[in-house]
Formats: C-alpha cells, structure tokens, sequence
C-alpha cells in the first residue's frame, strides 16, 4: 500500500519527520518496506508562468519563452514544442540540479549561450526534474499553482510503502492508515467531507435492490447521479491515483478508485441507462453462465460465485471485476454507484478461479466491514458531482441483511499483565484502545473494561485481541525481558533423532561429505535405477501440482538424487568422492498419511585416499563399502549378517544384503555398470543403504563388561587350501565353534601359482587363551588339531604345504 | 684427602716419611703438571668417541702414567704424601671432568650429523585423514535445537506429508483464510473423497500436533524440511528448514517469549548483535512478533541487504492463539503459552555472506567442503 504523506495529513496533523513516522509504523505492526522522497532535490526550482513565447533569431526549432517567477520574469531558449502563454510550468534557476534529458546524468545548471542568445535557467520537463521518462516536452502544472512556490513545496511529496498484514484490511486506506498514526502520536483525526446536494425522487423510486443470497452478500448500498459528464479527471486526483499505483481511466471510475485508497471500501459506477428493469440482483451465477468482464474477456461463472444481475442477466462478478455491458463510456450520463459487501471466502474462491486478483479483490477477501459502505458511497457520490457534475438522487439504496454489530469485550486489566508480563494502569490501556477508536467503559470491578471495537475493525473479537492493540501501540520494547521460570517438563527424546546424528557424525569421520537433496524426483531418474526392468514398484507419490517433471514425485528412495550429486561433481573431482545423505523417503500407505522411514545412503566413487604425493591407495572396492557399513553397525553395537543379495541396480554378483536380527535392513554393492551410465558416472561408485528407524531396537543392546585376560594367549597360523567355492564365512564359523578360541582373523586370500585350479588358499591367524590358565602347547595343539580335522571333514580343506 | 681417590684407583697405601724422598716429590709434581698439559692438548684435537677411548686409556686407565704416578706416592713420607696426593687426585679429577665435556661435545656433534641427515621437508602435505563435513543445514540446525535444549526444549519431529488439518485448519487458518495465498502449498495427490493431503508449509504443523497429544507443560522445538509452490531463484527455493517452538503452561507470558528469543539470540548472533521486536500477524499467534537483529552488513546504517532499514528479520512469533491451544484440547483460560518460527537457510547465508540459497540443495563438494 503505497500512501503519500501529503495526503495522509488531509486527515491529520503529522509532526514527526518521516524516517520516523515509518519506523513507528513499522514497529505497531505496518512495516514501512520504502520511503521515496518527490522533490528532494528541487532546489532552486519554483513555480513559473509563461508570460510570452517569442521565436529564436537564429534557430526555427528554439523559442525564447518569458517566464514569470513571482519576483522578476526571466527570459530563456527553450526547444520544447509545448510552450503557451499562461501555462504554469516548472522552472529551473541557474544552480539547480536537473537531469540531463539526454544522458540520465545529474547536473547542476549553468547560464549558457544557446546560438548566440544568453539563457539564465530552463523551464523542465518531467524527466529533467526526476518524476518520468518524459522529455518530449515541458511539464504543464495545473493552472491553481501558485507561482513563485518552490516546486518541491508544491509537488513534493514523500511516498511511504507500507506493508499492511492480512488481518487488517481497514489499513489498506489512507484513513486507515491515518487512524494508526493518530494512535501512535495522540493526534486527533479529521474525516473528510461526505454531504452533498440531494435532489428528488429519491433513489428508491429509480431503482430496486434484492439481494437473494445474503450469505454471500451482508450489505449492499447505491446512489444515483444523472446528468453527469465523463471526462479526464482534475490533475490533482489523476496524482493521488498514479501515487497510489492506479492508472487514471476516466473521472467517474477514478473515483470511485480514490474512494477505496482513501477509505478502503472498493466502489463500482454503472452506466445506469444499462440496467434492466432498473433494479439490482444480488445472486449466485447460475452454474455455466457467461458474462464478459470489463477486460473484454468472456468468462464461465460456476454456481458458487456472486454476480451483480439486473431484471435481465448479470452485470458483475460481485466484487471481482463489472461486466462489459454495463460499463460507464464516454456517453454515459446516469451513473448507478454500488458500495458493497460480499463474503470474503467467496470473493476469494472467485478469485482465484477467475485469475483476476484486483485491488478491490484484495479488500474484500480479507474482510471489510459492511459499515464502510454508506460513508464510502456518501463521499464518492460527493466528489463524482465535483468533478462530473449532474445530480444525486436524494436518499442511498440500502438493503443490509448481514449487519452483525461488534458485541463488547469484557478485558480484565490484571489479565494484561498475566499475557504480558507488563503492568500496564488501566487508564494506560483505556487511553491507548480509545485513541485507536474502541469503545471504553468502565465495568465492575474497577480493573475491567467493556470495550467495544470501532466500526471499521474486523480483527478483534477477544481479550488477547485487545491486549495486541495494547501492546503494539504502547511498544513491544516496553515488555520486560525474562527467562522461563515454570518447572521443566519432562523430557522423553526421541531416539531416532539421536541416532541420527550419531550416524552423521560417525561417517563424517569416515570422510563422506552430507548432502541435502530436494525430497523430490522424477519419474525418469526413478526408472533410470532399473536396468532391467525399467518399471518403478510400487508408484511413487505424485504431486498434485507439481512444478516440474523433475519434482514432480516424492522420492520413495534417495539413490537417484545422490547419484546425480556424484556424476555432476565427477565433472570437477578428480579424487575419490564420498557423500551420503540421511533423510526421510515416502512411502504410500493406504487411506493414511505416507510413511516416511529414515534412511541412510551413501555412495563412495573413485580412489581411496585423497590423492597425494605418496599415492591414493588405489582404487575402491566392495570391501571399502563394507568396511564403513561394519564400522558404523560396530560403532552402534548392532550385530549384522550379509548374504547374497538381488538388488537390480546393483552389479549382480557384488552385492550383499545387510541381515540383522534376521532382517534385511539395507543393502550394500557395486553400482550395476548401466545404472552408473544412465546417470553418466563414470567409473564405477560403490552405494549402502540402511533403514535407521529399523536400526534402532538393535541399537539399544545390553552390554555386559568382558575381563582383561589375566593369562597369556597363544597365537598359531593356519594356512588352508580349499575349492573356491568355499566362504570365508564358513571356515570361520566351524574355527570359532571350538573351546579356548578366543579370536580368528584372515591375514591372506590367495590362488594362482602353487595352488592348484579351483582351489583357493586362506591364511588364518587363531588366537587362542583361556581365562583360567596359561595354556601349554599341548592343550593349544589338541585343540588345532580337532579344528583341522572339521575342516577337513565338512570343506574339504587341507593344509598348505 | 688421599684416601679419598676415586675408586679406580688403586688404595694408597700409608707410609711413613722419609726426608730423602724429597726430590722424588718435586719431580712428581713436575711430572703431573706435565702430564697434565700433555693430555688436554691431546683431548682437543680428538674427533671421535675411538680416539677418545684410546685417550682415556692412555691417561685415566689403570696402566696409565697418571695411576703409576698415584701408586708410587705410597714411596713418599706422609707429610710429602698428602700434597702430592691432592695434586695427583686433582690432576685426575680434571683430566676426567675434560673427558666428560669431550664426551658430552662428541654426542652433541655426532646428534647433529645424525639428524641433519633425517631432514625432512616439512612443507610437503601430510598424509590425508579422512575428513567428511556435516551439510551447513544439518549444522545450523543442530546448533539451533542444542541452544533451545539447553533451555530445556525437547527436540520433535513431525511428518513432511500432512493434513490439511494440522497444516492450516489447526492452526486458525481455515479454508479461504488469505493467510493461504502466502504460503503456496504443493499438495499431494490422493484418492478421491480422502482427506486434502500437502507437503507442510511449516513446521508449526508438528506444534499442532504436539498441542493435540500433550498434557501441559510443553516446550519443544521442530526442526523440519517445508516445502512451497515456489520456482527457484537466488532467494527461493520450493524446499527449505524450518525450526518451529512451542511452549505452554500455566502463567507464560510475552516477556518469557522476549527472553527466550533474546537468549537464543545472544548465543547464536553473539552478545554484542542489537535485536528488535515488532508487531507482525501470523493467524496462530496473538499478539504476533517479529524479531529482527541489527544488519550484519551495515551496523544499522542501512544497506541494500537489509533493504535500507538496518535491520534483518529472522524470525516470527507470538503468543500462542486461544483459538490454537482449544483446537488441541488446551484451555486458554488456565494455559498461556508461545510461538516462534525460525527460517533456517538465511542463517548461514548471512552468517558465511552466501547469496544464492540454490547452493544449499546443488550438492556441489566445492560449496560443502567450505563450511
Ligand atoms: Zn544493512
């Protein structure tokens, strides 16, 4: 909402400087988001009259115009094509700072010799003097500026940009915003002129309002004018339109814009002589009708909007925009003025079906009162007859089926203090509501107030509601500052959210980089992870609006934007690159809410270490992916199994799924080499990927305390040679079977060589130990023995010679 | 003291004087100033510790001149015995304290060669530990949540996936409310005749909910991805964070909202950061707050980044609408309690003087390792 200072002081006397008039706004809840100053920098610009133009001895397109200043007349060369004698104009005096109509540049005038004539100053043009681009000619001022004025105390002017929050659509006037400052600074407010001449008949004789849908419509009042005459509108309220951001159109539709900048209330003039059966229907559009708005745009109008009919068909969308066929034109003489009310919802949904926000739109949707209605139609009737003339029927059209007056509101003083935390006097808060208009009576006992809010207020209906005017106008900085002081609730954490961040933490000590990708994806990425079978099962959830195809689902896994993260910073890394992301994926669940599991998935690409001056450590493998997944499932204290898995986007052989607790809880492999080159990896990258909520009762483990041995171990290498069919897994699983075996660790993998085909050689290191003795070499040998014997028996396994 | 020679030294053995022993003493004393003189300058041209042995040999060891001379004193009379003896035993403590001075300077040199030969370039990198980083969101965010928990905020979460109820209607937001056309919501797509689904526009729908299960006394922080209907730019992006707060009890009052936020404030801006609050509306709050701090820029002087005002708004509040707390089964008349919402990407924006919010959601490891 843009307001100009010049017309806000029409309504009250404003002596704060304007900086802080904004900040004072700002901070009751109208925040100032621009000043603009007009004419700041007019100095040595006033007011001039054209007193002769005489042409230029030696040029045909120069004129040398007489200008009267108030104290002498100056006579200068001017190439403006629109000099006549009489007109008042702009004019500059030698040291004033103009724009260069040429070259936008700031400059300070100079007396200069144009084609051997002397000139000591310069009648502007708008853009020389800052206000437009036009430079075709002079500014022309209207004929009532007094000459001599300084043109910055004539047109100046300072252009406040509020923003005006939703719940207070009694702001978006100047009256409004007038009402505000008088609060704040305890000036008194003067409202503007509403009278006029009213002439017989009275208007209900020339017309007949019926609203048939008062649920729709709480108000609806109009007056008449005949005998009116359209034309341009006076500059003065072409000014105010274009500084408040409406383009002037004609005198009647300008008013009635006027009106609504100055009191908030949207206004509609029909060309009455178009009204059928003279009267107005006030009713819901019969599903598929049609009417062409004032734009030229035929529009179908569902059952649930409102439209202004006549005896015939309808003339507006109610509140909306008016209809072409009963448009005011340049021949039109009667003019039927429609102030109204409509429902906010309902203008809302018109609205937005329709695609026509407007500024009266914007006001009806956020609730004006139908009390506007009659001081509005009162004050723009009176100003269509200054500037249109004509008569006005005597008496408004009135039909008001919605009036809910504002009931009072009982405000305990002590309840302020115990919602703010500040002791406020009674007569402190009884001062402030009634500066702001609210009624304020004494209640028993002496600390209560009835207050009953003012008529233009839509906002208030209970106790905190006064306490905001209250605090807002004495000042939030006048709130106290202190700490909560209630006993502390219990706190239950969740412990997902925990073991999220230990996992975070954990793997940026692994070196992964967290990333944070947009929870949704395409369809097209999705299927990209299915070589095979290029279907994604089930369906992802679609957006019902969604913006474009790459968000158009929500992603039901997080490979397909990491994968993109990983080929895009391919383009510039060329080290290893490990990222992960941990966050929710959606799932759909029937007639519920999604579910929305966390998962973890990283993805690991290129060399092992950074690469530095004594090498990378080669490339990366499976056996790195599973080392961090082992790592962090140990960090956590979670036992994990992996078998064989048949993940499709993962190369067919180097995958395992991650069993714990007999649960498959994530999957760990190589990226399948066609989903690496769908997503243009090159290389190949290694991925895991865990359900942590799933993770988490196998988290929570009870840990009992092992002893220190007290005995010494003994440790014994074993190296086998088995069919390469044969897992480590199951060599280990018979070793740790037997007594005194307290550790086994693989040291080797070996084929090739000496050993011979289809076989493979592993090399164990056992550590042996018994808690209660050191062992003899006896005990340790019986034992290795029984060992190599299994082995033997159940794999086939023969020592290494 | 002549009985008190060094151990290395064979035991003198006492004898009686003898007036004829005389010369024998002068000579002696001659002799071991000689000897004496003889060995330093030896000393110091020695190199190595195998010159060095030969030389304690030679003068300190128990074939040495110097020990033969110690033995023959037994020949002279006591008295002659006493002050040759000192002599010789002082010859022997120099001559080893010098052995010792040339041990400790052989060492010192021989230390120097050593290490000098293990001289490493100590500009070259070192070996490259694994160094992953928390994404700058996942960073302030937890810096946020560990602020308010240290007030005694609880951290909650909340679905991304919401009803239109706990989006909007709870919140004193119904249909048709213009506070909607501000939040451009992306909706889900459901089965006809389901209830209106939506991605959430704000974390507050997570307070909805915690009003609606919790028995007073609540404080909680909501830590969350929202989403709006939004093309990207510089400034915007159709997902973001959010930190949403909730508290209610008995007697909570605007200035605990004002300490609170100051507090939070303070830790994270830094003591010195001016911070303002002024009215704004927001439909779940009455009165409605917005705390804004002094421009990180400018000072207060007004800069194009805070638009000219000197102040930057960091996040809205309020207390908690009566209207909020009974739609959750709270009443307003017993419980009071409030509201704030914190936007979270313009934090590390201003904090690291990030202009483009994209880079937040690029995944691109030049921008992340930064931080
Ligand atoms: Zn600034």
């Amino acid at each position: 909402m843009k307001v100009p200072l010049k017309w806000l002081k029409e309504y009250i006397d404003v002596t704060l400087p304007p900086a802080e008039l904004a900040d004072r706004l700002t901070m009751a809840g109208i925040e100032a988001k621009g000043m603009q100053a007009i004419g700041g920098r007019w100095a040595n610009v006033v007011v001039g009259r054209i007193t002769a133009v005489n042409p230029h001895p030696n040029a045909d397109r120069l004129h040398l115009p007489t200008v009267d200043v108030g104290t002498e007349q100056l006579t200068v060369v001017c190439g403006a094509p629109n000099l006549s004698v009489g007109d008042k104009i702009a004019f500059a005096f030698v040291g004033a700072e103009l724009i260069d109509g040429h070259t936008g540049q700031r400059a300070r005038l100079k007396t200069a010799r144009i084609r051997g004539v002397a000139s000591s100053g310069m009648v502007c043009s708008e853009k020389e003097l800052g206000i437009s681009d036009s430079h075709e000619g002079i500014m022309v001022l209207p004929p009532e500026a007094p000459v001599g004025t300084p043109l910055a105390d004539y047109l100046g002017d300072t252009i406040f940009d509020l923003d005006v929050t939703p719940n207070r659509p009694d702001c978006l006037s100047v009256i409004g915003i007038a009402r505000e400052v008088a609060a704040l600074t305890g000036q008194s407010l003067r409202f503007p002129e509403v009278s006029y001449a009213e002439t017989e008949p009275g208007i209900d004789r020339q017309i007949s309002v019926e609203i048939a849908d008062p649920d729709l419509c709480p108000r609806y009042c109009a007056t008449l004018i005949t005998g009116t005459r359209i034309a341009e509108s006076p500059p003065w309220l072409q000014q105010r339109l274009l500084a408040g951001g409406l383009r002037p159109i004609n005198n009647i539709v300008d008013v009635t814009n006027y009106v609504m900048l100055e009191l908030g209330q949207p206004l509609h003039a029909f060309d009455y002589e178009k009204i059928n059966g003279k009267k107005i229907i006030v009713r819901r559009a019969t599903g598929g009708e049609i009417l062409t708005s004032l734009d030229g745009v035929e529009r179908t109008l569902s059952g649930n909007m409102l439209v202004i009919a006549d005896a015939e068909r309808a003339v507006a969308i109610a509140g909306v925009m008016g209809g072409a066929n009963s448009e005011v034109t340049g021949e039109t003489t009667s003019i039927l003025l429609e102030a109204a009310n409509f429902n906010p919802a309902s203008i809302h949904y018109t609205g937005r079906h329709l695609a026509l926000p407007s500024e009266a739109c914007m006001r009806f949707e956020r609730g004006i009162r139908p009390e506007l209605t009659v001081p509005a139609i009162k004050r723009a009737t009176r100003l269509m007859l200054k500037v249109g003339g004509g008569q006005a029927a005597r008496g408004v059209a009135d039909v008001y089926p919605g009036r809910q007056d504002h009931r009072p509101i009982r405000l305990q003083t002590d309840k302020v203090k115990r919602f703010l935390g500040a002791e406020f006097r009674p007569d402190q808060i009884a001062g402030t509501l009634s500066a702001l208009g609210f009624d304020c009576k004494p209640a028993a006992p002496a600390t209560e107030f009835m207050v009953t809010a003012p008529y233009w207020r839509n906002d208030i209906s209970q106790a905190v509601d006064l306490i905001e005017e209250v605090a807002r106008i004495i000042g939030y900085d006048k709130i106290p500052t202190t700490m909560l002081s209630q006993s502390l609730p219990p706190q239950n954490p969740d412990p997902v959210i925990g073991l999220k961040r230990k996992i975070r933490d954990r793997l940026v000590g692994y070196g992964f980089q967290e990333v944070i990708t947009y929870s949704l994806t395409g369809l097209e990425m999705l299927n990209k992870l299915k070589p095979r079978t290029r279907v994604v099962e089930p369906m992802p959830i679609r957006l019902f609006n969604p913006m474009t195809a790459e968000q158009e689902y929500l992603r039901p896994n997080l490979r397909p934007n990491l994968l993109t993260a990983l080929a895009a910073n391919r383009r510039h890394e060329d080290g290893g690159i490990r990222l992960f992301e941990l966050d929710k994926i959606y799932l759909r669940r029937r007639k519920d809410l999604p579910e929305e599991p966390e998962v973890l998935c990283g993805l690991m690409s290129g060399a092992r270490n950074e690469p530095s001056w004594q090498g990378d450590g080669g490339g990366l493998d499976f056996f790195d992916v599973k080392g961090v997944v082992e790592g962090l499932l140990g960090q956590l204290s979670v036992e994990a199994g992996f078998a064989p898995g048949d993940d499709e986007s993962l190369h067919p052989v180097k995958q395992a799924v991650i069993v714990v607790g007999g649960r498959r809880l994530g999957v760990i492999g190589e990226l399948h080499p066609e989903v690496a080159g769908a997503f243009d990896i090159t290389g190949t990258a290694y991925l895991f990927e865990i359900d942590v909520a799933a993770l988490l009762p196998f988290t929570i483990e009870h840990k009992m305390f092992q002893p220190i041995p007290r005995f010494p171990d003994t440790v014994r290498d074993i190296a086998l040679i088995v069919d390469a069919g044969v897992s480590h897994q199951q060599i280990t699983d018979i070793i740790r079977g037997f007594p005194l075996v307290h550790r086994v660790a693989i040291f080797d993998v070996y084929s090739g060589g000496q050993v011979p085909p289809g076989k493979k050689s592993l090399a164990y290191r056992v550590t042996y130990q018994s808690p209660a003795h050191t062992l003899t070499d006896e005990e340790v040998n019986k034992v290795q023995q029984k060992i190599l014997g299994r082995l033997a028996r159940q794999l086939g396994a023969t020592l290494r010679a | 003291m002549v009985t008190e020679l060094s151990c290395c030294l064979t035991p003198l053995v006492v004898i009686t004087y003898n007036p004829r022993q005389l010369k024998l003493k002068t000579t002696m004393l001659k002799q071991l100033q000689e000897l004496k003189l003889k060995a330093l300058q030896e000393l110091e041209s020695i190199r190595d510790f195998k010159q060095l042995e030969s030389w304690r040999i030679q003068y300190l060891g128990k074939k040495s001149s110097l020990t033969t001379m110690l033995r023959r004193l037994a020949s002279l009379p006591l008295a002659e015995r006493k002050t040759a003896g000192a002599r010789a035993n002082q010859v022997k403590a120099d001559l080893e304290d010098s052995l010792r001075q040339k041990e400790q300077a052989l060492r010192e040199v021989q230390l120097a060669t050593h290490v000098k030969a293990e001289t490493i370039d100590i500009t070259l990198p070192g070996r490259p530990a694994p160094t992953g980083r928390l994404h700058p969101i996942t960073q302030t965010l937890n810096e946020i949540c560990d602020i308010f928990a240290a007030m005694g905020f609880q951290v909650v979460e909340g679905p991304d996936v919401e009803w239109d109820y706990y989006n909007f209607e709870a919140l004193n937001i119904p249909e048709e409310h213009p506070a909607r056309d501000t939040m451009s919501t992306c909706w889900v797509e459901t089965d006809s005749g389901e209830r209106p689904m939506l991605l959430r526009t704000h974390t507050t729908s997570v307070s909805a909910r915690t009003i609606e299960r919790t028995t007073p006394p609540i404080r909680v922080v909501a830590p969350g991805k929202v989403y709006r209907y939004e093309a990207s730019d510089a400034t915007h992006v159709p997902m973001f964070h959010q930190v949403d707060g909730q508290v209610v009890d008995k007697g909570i009052t605007m200035a605990d909202l004002k300490g609170t936020l100051y507090e939070f404030a303070r830790r994270f801006f830094g003591e010195e950061r001016p911070v303002r609050f002024r009215c704004d509306y927001f439909p779940f709050v009455e009165p409605g707050v917005e705390m804004a701090i002094g421009c990180l820029v400018c000072d207060g002087q007004g800069c194009r980044l805070c638009g000219h005002s000197g102040w930057i708004e960091i996040l809205g509040a309020g207390m908690t609408h009566p209207r909020v707390l009974q739609l959750g089964g709270i009443d307003p008349e017993i419980y009071s309690g409030f509201a704030f919402g914190i936007g979270i990407e313009r934090l590390p924006m201003l904090r690291y003087g990030i202009d483009d919010i994209r880079l937040f959601y690029g995944s691109d490891l030049r921008f992340l390792r930064q931080f």
